[in-house]
């Protein structure tokens, strides 16, 4: 059961990985990205219980919440050209 | 008794398995990147909670302790949180960025990609 879940998550990721290459503008980059990294959370979990230790849930609570806060910071990234300056709070586009 | 939860949790797993492998094959095969956004949110949520579900009764009755069962619940509500979130942030960054939407038959909905940032502008133009 959980082999069967390991090897779909596995073909998926492949699928996400070549729209990560092929992927003709950026933003298609970053969604193949972070739907990498939910796949892997779903991995890590199934992988978890695999192996009988339910401890990777704790692996794939952090590894969940990081990238998402990747994803964000990249777009944070697009969307003001800096990430630490305060200079766009003011005049914000 | 036992087997009913295996025969469960296989069924609730197989199904988010196909939720998944859906999910990856819309993502390779949609034309245009909102669409994609859509087939990928497809894996994040029918996926995660599918399988998610299945490994909760696993938790809950195989190994027979509440506490990975709510480490398991609390694994899918951050995910169902934070995956919806970030496809709308790609979403607004990319029509930000002038992105236009097309619909089937690739004519584009939105008239110039000025219109889209206008769309997209989280505050009003600072003039």
């Amino acid at each position: 059961m959980f082999v069967a879940a390991t090897l779909a998550l596995l073909v998926t990721m492949i699928l996400t990985l070549f729209r990560a290459l092929v992927g003709p503008t950026i933003f298609d980059r970053l969604l193949a990205v972070n739907s990498f990294g939910t796949k892997t959370v779903l991995l890590i979990a199934v992988y978890g219980f695999l192996t009988k230790r339910p401890e990777f849930l704790d692996i794939a609570l952090v590894y969940a919440l990081i990238n998402y806060i990747g994803t964000i910071a990249v777009l944070k990234f697009f969307e003001y050209d800096d990430l630490g300056s305060g200079a766009y709070q003011e005049d914000d586009f | 008794m036992m087997w009913i939860i295996w025969i469960l949790s296989w069924l609730l797993i197989l199904t988010g398995c196909v939720f998944i492998v859906a999910g990856g094959i819309g993502l390779v095969r949609m034309p245009d990147l909102y669409t994609r956004l859509h087939a990928a949110s497809v894996t994040d949520t029918g996926g995660a909670i599918f399988v998610m579900l299945g490994l909760f009764l696993q938790a809950l009755f195989v190994y027979g302790s509440w506490f990975i069962a709510a480490k398991v619940m609390i694994v899918l509500f951050f995910t169902l949180i934070t995956s919806p979130t970030a496809s709308h942030a790609l979403a607004k960054t990319a029509l930000l960025s002038g992105f236009v939407p097309t619909d089937a038959n690739g004519k584009p909905i939105l008239d110039s990609p000025e219109t889209a940032q206008r769309l997209a502008r989280s505050r009003p133009e600072a003039s």
